[in-house]
């Protein structure tokens, strides 16, 4: 049931007063986040339990998913650099190529349909089954023991599962490399760390943290704003997926402008 | 003089375009069982939600155990909460952990310095009044409904409320077990010292838990006092046919 304040005449028309409020509503609840993040109880045991969930989780799925990417990009790579006679730089152009931008886009991609489809079923089956009115009356923040524990969840695992693609994926190119370029290990590595510079690292981290972020926020608000029982519990899923990866290809759109900045300046 | 703890006067809510509440009185004494009757969609639900303030009335009085609930902080709110008991339509139990981890819930964010032994006591204490003991271990999903109803308002009785809400207690369950949950909404008031507002359709429901009935129409009581000064002759007809719809159905 809508609220009393729908009485009230549309201001614009009534698509871009939907969208205006529905923007409205999305930062308030971004911004109720930052608030509440600061403000005791700490719920650090639901933060360490989703935790596990999300990284373990997840595992199987990236692990496959990174080796395959490292494999694929070698051998897609192979040919153009071959033309050249220039196979020996597979290792710099793989190692730069992951670290920058497929390890964290991958993983959050993969994360966002994983991750981000779990937590909006999940909250909006607890929303269309009272379980979180069930917490608000026995006077418990269902905000924060349901969107702050996720969010934060999301926002450091992601890192860490970037991280683990980009080594798993880095794994998965060495083999391609030694089998047809006989390189080994210790060469590979060595001119996988000589290609990428602390700036990559430390951009694709802060990288990961905001699609981590972008996740959590996204699959909690479309949870918790769900609504119309199971057939709303399963748009919200699919709702969080779908605005998710578009937020992450902005992001990563963003990210790269200023990180070509700073390595101009 | 009986002791007031509920005062509802000139409630009214609205949903969009649709007057839910137009003007709601209604007292609830210590100790006492109110039973609000009415069909579907008539606003039961919305009067014990603004009660524990999980909606705002746009107008009138909602007074329970002294307090104006919209005039409460929300530290003052959560304060209120601890004192009464809502019992949901679904039961509405975590569904990812166990009974024990439902009942614990509550507790373990409210009641401070609690040892380990003495929560399991009180969780214990609690699942023995339903009957249910024997769930501790189990997940919601692997209750029936009428246990499930009875867990959900086991971990209402653990903060050991004042007043309890139940909002259709019997809904979707068979005879029988609708039986047992009004003996046990009875047990709860004898052993608990609650006193309670039951939200139902259930005639039956209201004529074995309920001291008083009002029956909701048209967003406000058009009827109330004991289920048979109610129910034996009624001059609205419009309560006249809730009770044959019921009975004859």
């Amino acid at each position: 049931m809508a609220d009393k304040s729908t009485k009230n005449e549309n201001i614009i028309s009534p698509k871009i007063d939907k969208t205006l409020l529905a923007l409205t509503d999305a930062f308030a609840f971004v911004k109720r986040f930052f608030v509440e993040v600061w403000l005791p109880p700490y719920e650090f045991k639901e933060v360490i339990r989703q935790c596990y969930k999300i990284g373990y989780n997840s595992l199987a799925l990236i692990s496959l998913t990174g080796f395959i990417v490292g494999i694929v990009f070698t051998n897609q790579s192979r040919p153009s650099l071959s033309e050249f006679g220039a196979t020996s730089w597979l290792p710099a152009l793989i190692s730069i190529a992951i670290v920058r931008a497929m390890g964290p886009l991958v993983t959050a991609l993969i994360a966002a349909g994983k991750v981000g489809s779990s937590i909006g079923a999940e909250i909006g089956s607890m929303k269309v089954t009272e379980q979180i009115d069930a917490m608000e009356v026995s006077a418990t923040n269902p905000f924060k023991f349901l969107v702050v524990t996720r969010v934060l969840a999301s926002t450091f695992m992601i890192p860490i599962l970037v991280m683990y693609t980009d080594f798993v994926a880095l794994m998965g190119a060495f083999l391609s490399v030694h089998s047809k370029e006989m390189v080994s290990i210790n060469t590979f590595f060595v001119q996988v760390f000589e290609a990428i510079s602390f700036l990559d690292i430390f951009s694709s981290i802060i990288k990961s943290l905001v699609f981590g972020f972008t996740i959590g926020i996204v699959g909690c608000y479309k949870g918790y704003h769900s609504s119309k029982g199971t057939e709303g519990v399963g748009k919200a899923a699919n709702a969080a997926v779908v605005l998710a990866m578009f937020l992450i290809f902005i992001e990563e759109l963003l990210a790269l402008q200023i990180v070509n900045f700073l390595r101009m300046s | 003089m009986r002791e007031k703890v509920v005062e509802v006067r000139g409630l009214k809510k609205s949903f969009g375009d649709l007057d839910v509440l137009t003007g709601v009185d209604l007292d609830l004494y210590k100790g006492e069982n109110v039973v609000v009757l009415g069909k579907s969609g008539t606003g039961k639900s919305v009067l014990i939600k603004i009660m524990v303030g999980l909606l705002t009335q746009d107008e009138g009085i909602m007074n329970v155990l002294g307090d104006e609930v919209s005039n409460l902080t929300a530290k003052q709110l959560n304060d209120l909460r601890l004192k009464i008991g809502f019992s949901f339509q679904a039961s509405a139990l975590y569904d990812s952990m166990t009974v024990r981890e439902n009942l614990e819930f509550p507790l373990v964010r409210n009641v401070k310095g609690l040892s380990k032994a003495e929560k399991n006591k009180m969780v214990e204490e609690v699942l023995d009044a339903v009957g249910l003991l024997q769930t501790i271990n189990q997940m919601p999903s692997e209750l029936s409904g009428g246990q499930r109803k009875r867990i959900g308002i086991a971990r209402t009785l653990i903060l050991k409320p004042e007043i309890m809400l139940y909002d259709e207690p019997t809904a979707g369950l068979d005879p029988i077990t609708c039986s047992d949950i009004n003996n046990l909404i009875n047990e709860v008031r004898e052993n608990f010292n609650t006193s309670s507002i039951i939200i139902t359709h259930d005639l039956t429901c209201a004529k074995d838990t309920g001291d008083r009935v009002a029956v909701l129409l048209d967003g406000v009581f058009g009827a109330e006092g004991k289920f048979e000064e109610v129910f034996n002759n009624p001059q609205d007809q419009r309560v006249k046919s809730f009770y044959d719809y019921n009975f004859i159905v």
